[in-house]
């Protein structure tokens, strides 16, 4: 046997691809190849019923069951095709009989032998109906074994059907549903103003956070702790207590804000469309609900900023603060001219990533409002379509728009973000 | 007083006073918001919140510390004295309510007035110290403000952060009529004693099965957590080690793969699980988790990789070690605080999970936790039942980043010490 000397490099690399290798596969299977998938879906007119493969049904009757010998057994079959839309092929039909029985129906279908009597149905279409009445004649070997009702006699029914995702049936039908639906370009508005000012919300929350516990005091570390809590805690959990305390009649919120009078009266933060608000005499529509899920997911992610910020202020070398000191600029100053640029360049990479992630959050503002008023974002749009109307096809529809959507900005990311960030 | 005060009496300076009044309008305010917060949602007492009478008492009680300051900075017992007094008068004059209670026994009305303003008096004089305001500066304002606002800061994040998990373990312990009845009150009654405060995690536990769920997502958790760090540490090494053609690309591209969104993925998933009987079965969760948290895992774990030094992996190669070992005694040891932390994040993604267990899990047997609290999401079940229900689902959690933290300041700092 020859041994093959590989060079070094080639041995390097080929250990490379071997401890890779799991990781490449899992994601090309879970996370690549769902993705193409999702393209291919959006192109098919699927619905959610679709995906369990179709089965005929038959259910048996007898209608005539026999006394002597010589008598008829009469066998109704009420077959159909299990779904409304796709072709089975070949479907058949099979029984065991108890001893004793003869077909006597003329149905070329079918056919006896031995005791096993077989049809073969042929091609049903989508939703195809058909009633049977299959007679037998009875000896006196089926009344000695106690005329057993046929329907317990071992059946077998089966057909091949067409897999639905797998055919070549495509359409454009679901994008032009959905781009022309109701529900598309609000949504996608909502999504927009929803992932911005989330982004910068929880940014903004995580700068102030990160100043705060930028010098170094006794209880820091703990504190830091302490604000990581809203990013720890389960999604579901502190969805289900904002939802509470903000409710408009058992709600904490409601009960403290009324009492200490700064509510007039119930205000359905989750559930309420707009609000008109009047700020210097202008009044306008605000966005209540909406509103109220920005302020969740802000407070909810303000925390990774928070971390990134923390770390980004610890490395912004002291003696620039203190030559400003020297020269006398205010802690304004400081800020606007030290910390500032020092933080621009994880400003914006945070403002990315933030926006990539809430652009496709869809826990949040379903736990909150299941897309209430005026909050529907297209991540809980495609569940809707997909799930609730059980359109998978339009659902991937909508994912895809999404998905381009999202690929806009990781384009960017990849462009400008640093490299160890 | 007597002679020999009169030398270092202050001299009273209007810019001193003004500023020390509006600091004291804004202190008191916010002493008195916080405080009416916390005897509301703690102390389940009645109150309102008398904001304008507040502001008024504390430009009062700030232009008495500003007047009396000497080198920088007032007396205590001048500041906690002014506030004894500004308290005493703010009772006179409200008739005994000065912090808004409705209806609480007097004494200790009179008590919560005396040492908030105290408290009071004192933050003010804290804010102004070491600044000279006879002739302020601009950035000595600036510093002013800046303390307003840490106090602020302070004061408004430890709302927000507390009173959600306050309100959840508060409603987790409290019936509905008592919820209903005053929902502003969340103080817990300890004297209906422990068997009728825990009625609804036993109703949750066992009568609900979350004891089951606790263990299919432990179990969930921990395999994702197992598989991820095993792929991931490979795949860590591999691409910040090892050379091959494609390396920067795949290093570049990880993260973005972490940008996937769960929601594009679900309906392909759910449409190929359901094909392959895989959907409804813990397995299915299996195979998507790690799938989902591998990408950031290798991500960070390739971070840390490239600050560990490369000589001593290459002196243990020349000594005749095999990769495998290199990794085995190595590099693991090295990177355990990493390794502990990134483990950590993937247990606590995977616990947390709720897109892919909400659609993939119909059978109660086999229910995460979070599935288990949609299944709670009901007219039916009362409100106590799902925040006992959310309280088990986080507290977990919650224990074990808290028992995190102090295992990675510890390892942070045993390397410190060795060098």
């Amino acid at each position: 046997m020859a041994v093959r000397r590989m060079t070094l490099e080639a041995r390097e690399a080929r250990l490379a691809y071997w401890m890779l290798a799991p990781t490449f596969a899992v994601i090309l299977l879970i996370v690549l190849f769902p993705v193409l998938l999702n393209v291919w879906l959006s192109f098919k007119p699927v619905t959610l019923a679709d995906l369990r493969a179709p089965v005929p049904v038959a259910n048996e009757r007898v209608m005539q069951q026999p006394e002597d010998a010589g008598d008829e057994l009469v066998l109704r079959l009420t077959m159909r095709n299990g779904s409304q839309r796709i072709t089975l092929f070949g479907v058949d039909w099979q029984k065991t009989l108890p001893a004793g029985l003869t077909l006597a129906t003329v149905e070329p279908r079918c056919e006896q032998d031995g005791r096993t009597v077989a049809c073969a149905f042929g091609d049903w279409e989508g939703g195809y109906r058909e009633t049977l009445e299959l007679t037998f004649v009875a000896d006196t070997a089926y009344l000695q074994a106690g005329s057993p009702d046929v329907r317990d006699a071992p059946t077998d029914m089966r057909a091949r059907a067409e897999n639905i995702i797998t055919n070549l049936v495509f359409t454009l039908d679901n994008y032009r549903r959905v781009l022309t639906g109701t529900d598309f370009w609000p949504s996608l508005r909502i999504t927009l103003v929803y992932t911005f000012f989330s982004s910068v919300g929880s940014i903004l929350l995580g700068l102030f956070a990160a100043q705060l516990l930028n010098s170094r005091f006794r209880g820091q570390g703990l504190l830091r702790g302490l604000f990581l809590f809203p990013y720890v805690a389960p999604v579901i959990a502190v969805a289900f207590v904002w939802a509470f305390f903000l409710d408009p009649f058992s709600g904490t919120v409601n009960a403290l804000g009324q009492r200490w009078d700064l509510l007039a009266g119930p205000v359905n933060f989750l559930g309420q469309r707009s609000i008109e608000l009047s700020l210097f005499g202008l009044s306008f529509a605000f966005p209540l609900a909406l509103a109220s899920v920005v302020a969740f997911s802000s407070w909810n992610y303000f925390p990774f900023a928070f971390l990134f910020i923390l770390a980004r202020l610890q490395a912004v070398p002291i003696d620039m603060y203190e030559a400003a000191d020297v020269d006398g600029a205010g802690p304004f100053a400081q800020f606007w001219y030290i910390t500032l640029p020092n933080l621009a360049g994880i400003l914006a990479v945070l403002f990315l990533l933030r926006f990539m992630f809430l652009i496709n959050k869809f826990e949040d503002i379903f736990l909150l409002t299941g897309g209430a008023a005026g909050t529907k974002n297209l991540p809980v749009l495609i569940y809707d379509e997909a799930f609730a109307r059980s359109d998978i096809g339009a659902g991937s529809a909508v994912a895809m728009v999404l998905f381009l959507v999202l690929l806009i900005f990781m384009f960017f990311y990849y462009r400008f973000a640093p490299e160890n960030e | 007083m007597s002679a020999t005060n009169v030398i270092t009496r202050p001299t009273l300076s209007p810019a001193s006073i003004a500023i020390a009044a509006g600091v004291g309008s804004l202190t008191v305010g916010m002493v008195v918001a916080l405080w009416a917060l916390v005897a509301s949602v703690v102390g389940g007492m009645v109150t309102v919140l008398p904001l304008g009478q507040a502001l008024l008492v504390g430009l009062a009680l700030g232009a008495v510390i500003g007047a009396f300051r000497e080198r920088r900075d007032t007396p205590l017992a001048i500041a906690v004295g002014a506030g004894l007094v500004v308290a005493l008068v703010w009772l006179l004059v409200s008739g005994f309510r000065p912090l808004g209670l409705e209806a609480v026994e007097p004494v200790w009305g009179v008590a919560y007035a005396f040492i908030a303003l105290a408290v009071a008096g004192q933050l003010v004089r804290y804010g102004l110290r070491d600044f000279d305001l006879r002739r302020p500066r601009r950035d000595v304002l600036e510093r002013v403000i800046v303390r307003l606002l840490r106090g602020f800061g302070f004061s408004f994040f430890a709302v927000i952060i507390l009173f959600p998990f306050w309100y959840m373990l508060s409603a987790s312990l409290k019936g509905r009529a008592a919820m209903l009845r005053d929902p502003a009150n969340l103080a817990i009654e300890f004297h209906l004693g422990v068997r009728q405060l825990l009625v609804g995690y036993r109703e949750v536990l066992f009568t609900f099965d979350f004891l089951n769920f606790i263990g299919n997502s432990a179990l969930v958790a921990f395999v994702t957590m197992v598989v991820t760090l095993v792929m991931a540490v490979l795949g860590a090494y591999a691409v910040t080690r090892l050379a091959f053609p494609g390396r920067t690309f795949l290093s570049r591209s990880i993260l973005l793969i972490y940008m996937f969104p769960a929601i594009v993925l679900v309906i392909p998933l759910y449409a190929v699980f359901t094909q392959l009987g895989l959907r409804n079965t813990l397995p299915g969760l299996l195979i998507v988790y790690p799938a989902t948290t591998i990408p950031v895992a290798l991500y960070m774990l390739r971070s840390y990789f490239q600050t560990l030094p490369k000589d001593l992996e290459e002196a243990g190669l020349i000594d005749g070690c095999t990769r495998a070992q290199v990794i085995w005694r190595i590099t693991l040891p090295l990177s355990m605080p990493a390794i502990a932390s990134v483990g950590l994040y993937v247990f606590m993604i995977a616990w947390n999970e709720f897109l892919f267990a909400f659609m993939f899990l119909d059978n109660p047997a086999i229910f995460t936790l979070p599935r288990g609290m949609v299944m709670l999401d009901s007219q039916e079940v009362p409100r106590q039942y799902l925040m006992a229900g959310a309280m088990i689902i986080t507290l977990p959690i919650m224990l074990l980043f808290f028992w995190f933290e102090k295992y990675l300041v510890g390892g942070l700092t045993a390397g410190g010490v060795k060098g």
